[in-house]
């Protein structure tokens, strides 16, 4: 089975091995791999033919004939054209240059309105507005009250003159065009400066409920109408965005439930069906869990080629910076790297969530996917363990523990001894490696050595643990792995240029086929 | 010149005057500063109301149901059934038509494996049997997609336990796929089959989900056992129903749990528990997934994971009266063997269904 889409051109291409040049055939076999990638991410089918056509034209051009690596440029030509459709910029809210500003959300029935209205409001009340939540979901049971209950949590004024329905056999009452006008009217009385209308959800086919919508959106003349969507949905989100833009000819689109594992084609269906900007994305079921859209991202994504944006981001929420300076530190000060210091950066990487999720999101980590699957994330309790049972003197100076020290160690952790020497066997690897990293650093060693050679270990690890049926071993690389990067984009931050002139001639960012822009973590100015 | 210039003045003043009083006229009752003071209007038709809320229904039996169930798909579904018949009736059946052919199971969300099988093993048939008639074709294609949904599959819920123990339905599902809503249409069905049954509100997370479960218990006369703050722990909650279940001798208690995406390890962890502890009181006989017929391929992840922690035996389509076809239960079934046991087709009360291959399938094609 293979996952993304990186993979299966690999696979395709592996078997042209040796010729010069791709023929028309291959070319076909490619774009039908990516035909399938597409449609099991759920992008719909009209837009996966056209898509197919526009790659196969662009693969069958001199770009890929004259690629050293026709696999990863086909990859680059279908990223760049995702990018393309989702659009380039990220597009932010048009505000209202008089009165407040009306954003009016409608969506299908469980898309994730309400919670998304209270997101909303949060991250423009972080922004300095002062937005009004307005309940116009007059049919959902509860509604109003659950709209009460974000508003309360993301600590934002809602305006519910109507209690709606509390159960599924009230029949609806209230009009809710009204209660939107009304909302509006009161948000220029208080002076709130954004309006949010909360409508109820709707089937598409259900044309007296879209005339509602209709109906509020003359009403109260939105600046935005956002059309909330489920990542998860599949091929019907051509006909819920085309329906829902005759409908209420929304402005722009936010994808919702996007913490799920959902691919979210839907995301690139409805940016190519109506044309319009998806603009943000819901990931998560607290009020701050609200993000602008990245199309670049998303592009990735839906290709399953790791989001190491996210990861990076991930990693700056939740690492400590004391912590991470004192590493940066070290590591450039050509310090040993030693037990304690990879307890501490295990703690920082558990923060983080899952180590099993942190990994599926580097690139590449679909090559070691079926070792992945097979891990466990109490693995690293155990590494945890066996490091805790060492004693201060031992974490800063490996060198120290004999067999007699292993065998303590190995019984105070519960392991065998054979477990700790693997460990430790790793972690002399591991203090190798980053003592040659450290080196051709701060040497400014010629020849782009760092980076090349970063992936390079990093791929070389890769294949231990796939060898290597070590699951404790493999625990303990991730961590280090994962923490060179972070030590590397650290040391950008502190160093500044250090990178930006060697990289210049050797290193090239598409060889290590990371997502574009991040470039920016690695250094100013490719 | 002159004359008809004050005309139009007339006429547009008219207008003008016209518009302001209709406007006055025709603007709508405006509500109240503090808010309503009820969800009922003051002129409202009561009737009927008070007597619901006390006395019991007892809402239609599931016969009957299938054939509303068939009405509906056909008429969600008929587009598919046309393109392909359209497809298939071509004098010439080449290599564009199956891979519209293809696409068009696509479009149902059948996933790209199963489509892509389908389509393969209809073409070798054809020419085995050398037929280009549609209408034989057709045939085909309809033996080859019952095969796939399979129509033999124990479609049965398991709702009764053995050994005095109370059989335990366990619902879970991700989030916003209508769980709460169909425990409460399956509760329905079963009081209409003089069935006693107790309901569990495991879902302490969204806010007033044990409120909506309430409700529609007490439509029908059911009992639910719920805890009395929000944010407990739904493993007790369901412990304690079982429990409860067990002391009043009712045949099925019914546990209504909390959305979940699959990927989030904690929750479905709590999942697990969920179940681990129900099953120190009385076995559990059903786990049903609840899936949104708008669900893509990420269904298939879902089943999977669930199945994982948990252990489904049976799937209900929801939310099948959209544009949407629900294809994505194909795969699930070919892939883990999970048949879809139950299907939602609306948001009345009684809009739940038993699932029927044959009769998903007929619809789908006729």
């Amino acid at each position: 089975m293979f996952n993304s889409l990186s993979d299966r051109l690999t696979n395709t291409f592996k078997n042209l091995r040796g010729k010069g040049r791709l023929t028309e055939a291959d070319i076909d076999a490619t774009v039908r791999e990516i035909r399938r990638a597409l449609l099991d991410a759920d992008v719909a089918v009209p837009v996966v033919r056209e898509f197919a056509a526009a790659v196969k034209e662009r693969a069958l051009g001199q770009e890929v004939s004259e690629a050293l690596n026709p696999s990863q440029q086909i990859v680059k030509i279908v990223n760049e054209e995702l990018k393309g459709i989702l659009g380039g910029e990220t597009r932010r809210i048009r505000m209202s240059k008089t009165g407040p500003t009306i954003i009016m959300l409608a969506g299908l029935q469980g898309a994730g309105k309400t919670t998304l209205a209270g997101k909303l409001s949060y991250w423009l009340k972080s922004q300095g507005h002062t937005p009004l939540l307005v309940a116009s979901d007059l049919q959902r049971p509860n509604a109003v009250n659950q709209l009460k209950v974000v508003g309360e949590r993301a600590g934002v004024r809602v305006f519910a003159p109507h209690p709606g329905v509390t159960s599924e056999f009230d029949t609806p009452t209230g009009n809710p065009v009204q209660v939107a006008q009304d909302g509006v009217n009161e948000a220029r009385a208080k002076l709130h400066d954004v309006v949010i209308v909360d409508t109820a959800g709707r089937l598409g086919v259900d044309a007296e409920l879209m005339q509602q919508a209709r109906d509020i959106r003359d009403a109260i003349e939105p600046n935005e109408v956002l059309f909330v969507i489920d990542a998860m949905i599949g091929q019907d989100a051509v006909n819920t965005a085309l329906a829902f833009n005759e409908g209420v000819d929304f402005t722009g689109v936010v994808l919702s439930k996007l913490d799920g594992d959902a691919r979210g084609g839907a995301a690139l269906s409805v940016a190519s069906v109506t044309g319009k900007p998806i603009m943000f994305a819901s990931t998560g079921e607290g009020v701050k869990d609200f993000e602008q859209f990245h199309p670049d991202r998303m592009a990735s994504r839906i290709l399953d080629m790791g989001d190491v944006l996210t990861l990076i981001e991930q990693a700056e929420a939740s690492w400590d910076k004391t912590e991470a300076d004192r590493m940066a530190k070290k590591f450039m000060d050509q310090e040993e790297f030693t037990f304690d210091d990879f307890l501490a950066q295990m703690q920082q990487i558990r923060k983080m969530g899952s180590m099993k999720k942190l990994l599926m999101m580097m690139p590449g980590a679909a090559q070691i996917r079926q070792q992945l699957d097979n891990f466990d994330d109490k693995e690293i309790d155990r590494v945890e363990a066996i490091v805790r049972s060492m004693t201060p003197h031992e974490r800063v100076a490996p060198k120290i523990i004999n067999g007699s020290r292993r065998a303590r160690i190995a019984k105070g952790s519960g392991v065998t001894v054979s477990e700790v020497n693997q460990l430790m066997e790793r972690f002399a690897q591991a203090q190798k490696m980053m003592k040659k990293l450290a080196a051709g650093n701060m040497a400014g060693m010629p020849g782009g050595m760092q980076m090349p050679g970063m992936a390079a270990a990093g791929g070389a690890k890769k294949k231990n643990k796939g060898k290597n049926n070590n699951k404790k071993a493999r625990s303990g690389n991730p961590a280090k792995r994962a923490q060179q990067e972070k030590a590397a984009s650290q040391k950008q931050a502190t160093t500044g240029s250090a990178f930006g002139q060697q990289s210049q001639q050797d290193f090239n960012m598409d060889d290590l086929n990371l997502p574009k822009g991040f470039e920016k973590f690695l250094g100013g100015d490719k | 010149m002159n004359d008809t210039l004050t005309l139009i003045l007339y006429i547009v003043l008219g207008v003008l005057i016209l518009g302001g009083v209709l406007a006055v006229l025709l603007r709508g009752p405006k509500a109240p500063k503090d808010g309503y003071p009820s969800t009922r209007d003051a002129d409202d038709v009561r009737s009927g109301e008070d007597e619901a809320v006390t006395t019991v229904e007892r809402p239609p039996s599931a016969a009957g149901r299938l054939v509303r169930l068939r009405e509906r798909l056909s008429r969600s579904n008929n587009l598919l059934g046309k393109g392909l018949l359209a497809l298939l009736s071509r004098d010439k059946l080449d290599q564009d038509v199956w891979d519209e052919v293809e696409e068009t199971l696509l479009m149902a969300d059948l996933g790209s494996g199963p489509s892509e099988r389908l389509v393969e093993a209809l073409q070798r048939r054809v020419r085995v049997e050398g037929t280009e008639n549609p209408a034989h074709v057709k045939q085909m294609l309809h033996e080859e997609l019952l095969a796939i949904v399979g129509p033999d599959t124990d479609r049965s819920l398991h709702l009764e336990g053995e050994n005095g123990n109370p059989g335990v339905v366990l619902v879970v599902g991700v989030n916003g796929v209508g769980k709460t809503t169909t425990v409460g249409k399956l509760a329905r069905v079963m009081v209409a089959e003089d069935k006693k049954l107790l309901l569990g509100a495991a879902d302490t997370f969204r806010a007033a989900a044990a409120d909506q479960l309430q409700t529609w218990g007490d439509r029908v006369g059911v009992q639910t056992v719920r805890s009395e703050k929000d944010g407990a722990d739904p493993a007790s909650v369901a412990f304690e129903a079982i429990k409860e279940g067990k002391a009043q001798a009712v045949d099925t208690v019914m546990i209504d749990t909390a959305g979940r995406l699959q990927n989030k390890a904690g929750l479905m962890d709590q999942l697990g528990k969920i179940k681990r502890v129900v099953e120190k009181e009385a076995p559990v006989t059903e786990v049903l997934l609840v899936i949104d017929a708008t669900t893509g391929q990420n269904g298939m992840i879902q089943a999977k994971v669930f199945s994982e922690v948990v252990n489904i035996t049976g799937i209900v389509l929801t939310k099948l009266d959209g544009s949407a076809k629900g294809g994505i239960v194909v795969a699930i079934q070919e892939e883990l063997g999970v048949p879809v046991k139950l299907v939602g087709l609306g948001e009345g009360p009684d809009d739940l269904a038993p699932f029927d291959a044959k009769g998903f399938v007929d619809a789908i094609l006729d």
